[in-house]
């Protein structure tokens, strides 16, 4: 349910860069970043290890951990530059504007105070509400997530929940002041296979409800093919394709989306053919010049070795891959490299 | 919940039990009481007469069984040294001892925590720094050697505040206290610092490390996503945290306060149990010694429980597992 491309974007990503400071130089984390989200949209990312996609999630909350930090680019919300705000101004927009969830409840929701008092506490840190209107609010919200027994759940401690409804309670908090984008990064990697499902779909079926975009970060190809509206696919720092999912999942541009598209056999979407990428991703001190991903790729040329593509549109998905220039991917490799 | 406390209730008693069994074996096998108390042209025969009355030729256990019962009545029989009841000595002494560990450990927390604290939140802080290395001088720096450059300091060259004895006191009928006079609070100002100068840099430290390691958390983290204020994150959620370890670190060293006042006492010549201690060792005087010992035992064993209560006041993981675990995961 992707809006009308005439709607002003919610979240816009431009340029994005992230560093780190090191005794050996400066890391490039995330390089050149751009990407949209449009009101009530979810947007899957995707990529390997490394590949910098928590640390997008963490700057566009404002939550980077020092050293690391924005070195270029901007982030907006709702037309409102926020990558630049003093940390008390971004502090009010981080639970009301842009809620987060994280990969592993069991440790998300501090031990010592009961969830309610959890959820009151967010609800009143950002809304007028009263003790009594507050604790109200927040029982609908755990009614909400599919707590049974709210009433009385209400008042107990996390170690009293399994991973699954504690997640939910992490659910709970970060819609609990009407964010209007929640950044959940691999929320559901921590927890059983068998309530996986679910709780993506609470998530998804609440964020639809209240209206709220997601940008949904995953390792799982299944849920992204089941629940993103569009899906960027990182790699090294950069994007490296982005689209609406259909079109990334069935005819992937990138030969890296191809071979991420190939290497997850169960995702329910019918692939051509089972790649497995050989190598592994370079680490951020050893991006080869050219395209990050030359080494490992099976279609590349010459000009792949030198230039670095930039996202080109390829019909209605973009791609950083110099296939889809009109110079091609240039001459044959003759001598195989044995980097890889 | 009650079944835990039970436990440890009995725990207790054998703890004290063991106090007791040592306190018992100075008697029996440290000189010979007798010797102490009598002068040197006693007739062996009126030795043995005082023997016998002293119920020292009772076989051993009933003698333990009589000095435990006596001792859970506080009667630890007569002083070599004065001839007074060893159970008024010392209670006389022990409000001078408790005020002072009690001003000390007020000193070490109110002073301690803050600073651990702060250096938690702002490890790079240049005053962080500062705290970090004034107290490493603060552990590494014998105590006497601390009350003495402050008696220095403050009591000889600045001539601002007393170097020894309680100051004027006032008596209340059970307890005699340095608060309610001038000369009594300035008395009190130095042997505390003096005393609580190592709790403090201990807490100090366990505070900072415990707020460096809780702020690394995921649900710090979380807390942060949810836009808390920076005031509730720090006291409400991060410093709530840290608790546990400090109550029980805080415990333990109230209990040392108390017991190793003894060199803070001496060096200010504080009249309380830890001095007349001193004093007794000097006179090899047995039933003061025992006396002191199970004091301080009963001491520790009281602390203990508290500190076990507490946990429950602060960890609800603990309420609703009946204690089984102490705080698995700290
Ligand atoms: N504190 C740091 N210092 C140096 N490099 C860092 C630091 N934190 C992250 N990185 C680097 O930034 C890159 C991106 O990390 P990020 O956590 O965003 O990856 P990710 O895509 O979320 O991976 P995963 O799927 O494992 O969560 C990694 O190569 C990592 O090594
Ligand atoms: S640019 Fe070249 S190396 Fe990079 S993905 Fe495309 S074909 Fe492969
Ligand atoms: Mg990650």
């Amino acid at each position: 349910m992707a809006a009308p491309s005439n709607n002003p974007p919610l979240l816009e990503v431009k340029n994005l860069r992230v560093e780190f400071p090191t005794r050996r130089g400066t890391l490039l984390a995330v390089d050149d970043v751009s990407f949209d989200i449009a009101p009530g949209e979810v947007l899957g990312v995707v990529g390997e290890s490394g590949a910098g996609k928590s640390l997008t999630g963490n700057a566009i909350i404002g939550l980077l951990e020092p050293p690391g930090r924005i070195a270029g680019g901007e982030i907006r919300l709702e037309g409102r530059r926020i990558d630049d705000l003093p940390y008390e101004e971004m502090r009010k927009v981080r639970g009301a504007r842009i809620g987060a969830i994280f990969q592993d409840p069991l440790t998300s929701l501090n031990p010592l105070y009961s969830v309610g008092h959890q959820l009151i506490e967010t609800i009143q840190t950002h809304l007028p509400l009263s003790s009594a209107e507050a604790r109200t609010r927040a029982l609908d919200l755990l009614k909400e997530v599919g707590i049974p027994g709210a009433e009385t759940r209400i008042d107990h401690y996390p170690h009293q929940f399994s991973g699954g409804m504690r997640q939910r309670v992490v659910i709970a908090l970060a819609l609990c002041a009407g964010p209007r984008l929640i950044v959940a990064d691999e929320p559901t990697t921590a927890l059983d296979v068998s309530i996986q499902a679910q709780i993506i779909a609470l998530l998804k079926r609440l964020c639809r409800e209240h209206g709220t975009a997601v940008m949904l970060v995953t390792h799982d190809m299944g849920v992204i093919a089941e629940t993103a509206d569009r899906v960027a696919v990182m790699y090294a720092g950069r994007i490296a394709e982005i689209g609406p999912v259909r079109d990334v999942v069935k005819h992937a541009k990138h030969p890296y989306t191809k071979g991420l598209m190939g290497s997850i056999p169960s995702l329910g979407v019918r692939t051509e053919r089972l790649t497995q990428i050989d190598g592994a991703m370079p680490r951020l001190t050893e991006i080869p010049t050219g395209c990050a991903f030359n080494p490992r790729c099976t279609e590349r040329g010459g000009r792949c070795l030198v230039e670095r593509p930039d996202l080109m549109a390829v019909g209605a998905t973009r791609a950083a891959c110099w296939q889809h220039d009109r110079g091609g991917v240039g001459p044959a490799i003759v001598r195989e490299a044995v980097d890889a | 919940m009650f079944v835990f406390i039970l436990k440890r209730l009995l725990q207790s008693v054998a703890v004290l039990l063991a106090v007791g069994f040592v306190a018992f074996s100075l008697f029996r096998y440290v000189g010979d009481p007798i010797n102490a108390m009598v002068g040197q042209d006693t007739s062996a025969e009126e030795r043995e007469t005082l023997r016998e009355k002293l119920g020292l030729n009772d076989p051993a256990p009933i003698q333990f069984l009589t000095f435990i019962a006596n001792a859970a009545q506080g009667k630890f029989g007569l002083s070599y040294r004065t001839s007074e009841p060893v159970g008024r000595m010392i209670l006389e002494r022990v409000p001078a001892t408790l005020e002072l560990s009690f001003c000390a450990a007020i000193f070490a927390l109110f002073v301690g925590v803050p600073m651990g604290v702060y250096t938690g939140l702002y490890p790079r802080h240049w005053t962080s720094q500062l705290f970090q290395a004034v107290s490493l001088i603060g552990v590494s720096l014998p105590t006497f050697l601390i009350g003495i450059v402050l008696i220095l300091i403050f009591a000889v060259w600045l001539k601002l505040l007393p170097s020894f004895g309680r100051g004027e006191t006032v008596d209340l009928g059970w307890w005699t206290t340095n608060f309610l006079t001038w000369s009594g609070l300035k008395a009190l100002i130095l042997p505390s610092i003096t005393l609580g100068l190592f709790q403090l840099t201990l807490l100090m430290r366990l505070v900072r490390s415990e707020m460096l390691e809780v702020m690394r958390t995921d649900y710090i983290k979380f807390a942060r996503a949810r836009g808390l204020t920076n005031r509730a994150i720090n006291f409400g959620h991060a410093l709530k945290n840290t608790l546990v370890p400090v109550i029980t670190v805080a415990g333990l060293q109230l209990g040392a306060l108390i017991a190793f006042a003894i060199v803070t006492e001496t060096v200010f010549a504080w009249p309380g149990v830890g001095q007349l201690f001193i004093q007794s060792v000097q006179f090899a005087d047995i039933p003061v010694m025992a006396a002191y010992l199970l004091l301080i035992g009963l001491l520790f064993v009281v602390i203990n429980l508290t500190v076990d209560l507490l946990y429950f006041a602060v960890d609800p993981r603990l309420r609703s597992q009946g204690g089984a675990a102490r705080v698995a995961g700290h």
